[in-house]
């Protein structure tokens, strides 16, 4: 089924990863090692200028990417556990070096073996189940970047219809944006509010107990919405149910709190 | 503004394009009038095209009646006027084949020109129709005011099951051979219908709120009638 | 003169959240608009591969738009009508006013133009004394009550029928106070009634172009109401308004964009009235205009050719964009400031008002990606709102303390040992006063985020901090 040699997979962690939820860092590596990857975490890794990239300020963008492209280019896959950086690496870092070829074409080898987290393990690695359990309805929420520049969609749908005892309820408008938008949140809070609300009304309606998705920023705009609100639906990254490393508090909560 | 024209012109002209190709590139392709993409239900046997035109007219609100014959338009027409109450006035369009018709004068008072503001229901003759959204092709002209269409409350509309065609480029290689454009071309899909207020459907904006169409379709499979 | 009150797009936004009417009517889009656009792509199997053609249709005429419109200008002269050139807002609203004084009108009828909007054609009117009338029943309730439209092809979305009822009785002082006009039917009728007159009496009917053919010198109008027919074929001058990225080559290319306008914009399978016009009445006709204008306006567009927003003229104003809009569907058009909002909006308005005025216009927008989804000419239009970002930051148009912010990241970014250095502080300090909830819900320099939402606190160390003692 797979080379025999093992895959030399680079993780790019992701600053959101690094800096608030570690689990799922160390979720994906256990799930890429399951998946037959040998892992390795480059040192020289911060954040894929995203945030420079989206606020206009393109120098940095490309500052950003070019040290990316340094530390990550010798691997034969780099896997982020988010489509939206997975998306500014396979997407954008090309678009960002449009007048400088020779940086374009180092880009662009970089952005053909990167990958989204859960893509990378259905359509690379041709996983089609995983060996973890999870009790407990949960539905998914489909962020914009992996759905809609990556094409993630049936790919974490197929992995958690293996996980034992899970039971996956899908919320209306999945695919809606929950107004996390990077700076958008506080560049226009009142808006990416009403939205994040709007989303934490759809997923607590199916009645599920957990909300899952595969990207941080999202994550922790709804996981702070349900909290403001009150809401008992707890919420938590895709890979750590994946991983079978879901058994600590979910996103904002205190240990022990919830049991839904 | 001539000034303005050169002005315009010339900037459009300035912007270098790569993908440019040049003016014998746009001649030719002004004079190629082949079809880009057709979609399939719009490519069906002689047949199907005519009773998919039905069937998405009738999707599209209008009322289709079958009828074998010309002969059978004036009843057709009376009976539309008898079910929606109206007086049996009639304006119509001053069509050689409708004013030949065996019209009891006595019965109905028939005003053969364009439509006026008072006019409840309006005659015309279409000029094709198009099956993949059952839409009428109307082509203005001497004997096919477009008022018609567009000031009374009804519109009854006569089309030949002849005359449907597939697809609306079907539509523009008929009106060529004819000899180009009218001074307006009507694509009809439905009666008027405005959703501006609360997004609500409403039939009868500002054209008529009937749209019949008059099929004459003499080998059709199922018996004549409404709908 | 149309307002720009896009600077003040912050304000105007947090009005509408709150504006519970507003709401209300906005919720209407998902169930109409949306569901009808999913369920006609899915009817449509060539959907798609119609979405490509069109785009290569339109690339195509971009690329060569000069010849195009010399062409189609001399279409239009062969069958008798004159085209006449305007480079921005203040020529097009002289040019229309030079028909009118020379047709010696005093009433006009219109049908819905967004170029019209664009240029504030009716206040200019009605300051030259000529009365213009929208017919467009969305057009015509925002007219009387005197404000912009709030969404391209449904100008009044924003208006519940007990408003349009309001604005109708202030209006229509000739009719009886006591009628009753609680149903939409009532509000329609009595439209009907009262525009008719209006269609009767106007002596030049102004329409749009939703597409300009080249090859015929046609103009091609697209309506479900009719409206836009009787404004062209009752008064004796027929004016279109159109901007020039409008044109396309054939009878053809036009019928494939076609099968994409309507099920785009409303989910229709066509739209009731496509309308080809071709010159002036012809001589023995027994109706239609005697006269035949059409004004191509160029206002912005050509500064767009070229570049990489030259796909931005693509576009055929179906308003999907504004539909599938989450930023949209929450605040609805008039926050946007001017007479194009949403996507489009976000791209075209800084174009045409000044990227200083509509700045916030493409911030305002999460990069969802659902506007480039659904757009049936496959307009970039995330990337190109990220290009009027850039051009801000540029132009240090961004607002100070974000930039500063931007800055103040980038130089820690920018330095992997010092970057691991403050997350793993920042990991420390804000998992401490996040404490045993596991939450936080206040935290200085982050009052945006605090606003609506707590902020979960991370877990405490960071992962690069992990990883390293575990490789050791």
């Amino acid at each position: 089924m797979m080379s025999l040699k093992r895959p030399r997979v680079a993780l790019f962690v992701t600053c959101l990863v690094d800096l608030f939820r570690p689990t799922v860092g160390f979720a994906a590596i256990k799930l890429l090692e399951a998946a037959g990857c040998a892992v390795e975490v480059p040192r020289l890794q911060t954040c894929c200028g995203q945030p420079a990239f989206n606020s206009g300020d393109s120098e940095t963008a490309r500052a950003l990417a070019r040290s990316v492209v340094g530390a990550f280019e010798g691997y034969d896959y780099v896997v982020a556990p988010s489509g939206s950086c997975g998306g500014m690496i396979k997407k954008h870092f090309p678009e960002l070096f449009e007048h400088e070829p020779g940086w374009r074409a180092r880009a662009e080898a970089l952005a053909a073996k990167t990958f989204e987290l859960v893509s990378f393990l259905v359509d690379v690695r041709k996983l089609d189940r995983v060996s973890a359990r999870f009790s407990g309805t949960v539905t998914y929420h489909d962020s914009c970047s992996g759905l809609r520049e990556l094409g993630v969609k049936e790919q974490p749908r197929r992995l958690l219809a293996s996980v034992e005892g899970l039971r996956l309820v899908e919320h209306a408008d999945a695919e809606t944006c929950c107004g996390f938008g990077g700076t958008f949140c506080v560049k226009y809070p009142e808006i990416s509010t009403h939205m994040v609300a709007e989303k934490c009304a759809q997923a607590a309606k199916t009645g599920a107990g957990h909300l899952l998705a595969g990207d941080l920023g999202c994550l922790l705009n709804m996981a702070g919405r349900m909290r403001r609100e009150g809401r008992a639906v707890s919420v938590r990254h895709v890979a750590e149910v994946l991983a079978d490393m879901a058994e600590g508090p979910g996103l904002g909560e205190a240990a022990g709190r919830w049991s839904p | 503004m001539s000034a303005a024209r050169e002005a315009i012109l010339s900037r459009l002209r300035a912007v270098a394009r790569e993908t440019r190709a040049g003016a014998a590139a746009v001649e030719a392709r002004l004079a190629d009038r082949k079809p880009n993409l057709v979609p399939a239900r719009a490519r069906q046997p002689r047949r199907e095209t005519i009773d998919g035109f039905r069937r998405m007219a009738i999707e599209a609100s209008a009322v289709v009646r079958r009828i074998r014959h010309t002969d059978d338009i004036p009843d057709a027409v009376m009976a539309i006027l008898r079910s929606e109450n109206r007086p049996a006035r009639l304006a119509m369009a001053p069509d050689a084949m409708l004013e030949a018709l065996g019209w009891n004068r006595a019965m109905v008072e028939i005003r053969s020109g364009r439509a006026e503001a008072h006019d409840e229901v309006g005659l015309s003759v279409a000029f094709a129709g198009i099956a993949e959204t059952g839409t009428l092709m109307m082509a203005s002209g001497p004997t096919s005011p477009a008022t018609l269409g567009f000031l009374p409350e009804s519109h009854i509309v006569v089309l030949s099951a002849d005359d449907v065609r597939g697809a609306y480029e079907d539509g523009w290689a008929l009106l060529r051979a004819r000899g180009g454009l009218p001074r307006t071309v009507n694509f009809i899909t439905g009666p008027s219908r405005s959703a501006d207020i609360e997004q609500k459907l409403q039939m009868g904006a500002h054209g008529p709120r009937n749209l019949h169409i008059l099929l004459i379709d003499p080998d059709a499979a199922e018996p004549p009638g409404d709908r | 003169m149309v307002a720009v009150t896009s600077p003040a797009f912050e304000a105007n936004a947090r009005a509408a959240l709150v504006d519970a009417k507003l709401q209300k009517a906005l919720g209407h889009i998902k169930d109409g608009f949306v569901q009808r656009r999913t369920a006609a792509a899915a009817r449509l199997p060539e959907f798609d591969a119609l979405r490509d053609l069109a785009k290569e249709i339109k690339d195509h005429t971009l690329d060569h738009l000069d010849l195009y419109l010399a062409h189609f200008e001399r279409r239009v002269t062969e069958s008798g009508g004159v085209v006449h050139w305007c480079r921005d807002a203040a020529e097009a609203r002289e040019t229309v006013l030079t028909i009118c004084h020379a047709a010696g009108a005093k009433s006009v009828t219109k049908g819905k133009s967004m170029v019209g909007e664009e240029i504030a054609l009716n206040d200019f009117l009605e300051k030259n004394g000529i009365e213009p009338v929208e017919t467009d029943l969305g057009e015509y309730i925002i007219q009387l009550r005197r404000e912009p439209p709030s969404h391209i092809i449904a100008p009044a979305i924003h208006v519940n029928k007990e408003q349009v009822a309001e604005a109708f009785r202030a209006a229509h002082t000739e009719l009886p106070a006591d009628r009753p006009l609680e149903e939409p039917a009532a509000l329609l009728a009595e439209a009907r009634a009262m525009l008719r007159r209006k269609f009767l009496a106007a002596d030049i009917g102004i329409t749009g172009a939703n597409f300009l053919i080249a090859e015929t010198g046609s103009t091609v109008i697209v309506t479900n109401e009719g409206n836009g027919d009787l404004t062209q074929m009752l008064p004796r001058v027929h004016v279109v308004l159109a901007s020039i990225e409008k044109v396309v080559p054939t009878l053809e290319d036009v019928s494939t964009i076609l099968r994409l306008l309507a099920r785009s914009a409303t989910g229709q399978e066509f739209s009731v009235y496509t309308t080809f016009s071709t010159g002036p009445r012809r001589p023995a006709d027994l109706d239609g205009p005697e006269q035949f204008h059409v004004i191509l306006l160029d206002n912005g567009r050509s500064a767009m050719l070229g570049t990489p927003f030259q796909e931005m003229l693509r576009c055929i104003r179906c308003g999907a964009c504004l539909n599938h809009c989450p930023v949209y569907g929450a605040v609805g058009g008039h926050a946007y400031g001017w007479v194009y909002p949403g996507p489009m909006g976000a791209v075209l308005t800084p174009w045409l008002v000044g990227l200083d005025q509509a700045k916030h216009l493409p911030n305002a927008s999460t990069f969802c990606g659902k506007c480039e989804s659904v757009c049936p000419m496959r307009i970039p239009l995330p990337g190109l709102m990220r290009r009027l970002r850039e051009r801000a930051h540029l132009e240090r148009l961004d607002a100070p303390v974000a930039r500063g912010a931007l800055a103040a990241w980038s130089f820690v970014a920018r330095r992997p040992r010092l970057y691991c250095a403050v997350a793993a502080i920042a990991a420390r300090t804000l998992a401490s006063l996040g404490g045993r909830a596991g939450c936080l819900r206040r935290l200085p320099l982050a009052r945006g985020w605090m606003q609506g939402r707590d902020m979960p606190a991370p877990e405490g160390r960071t992962f690069m901090a992990q990883w390293r003692e575990r490789a050791r």
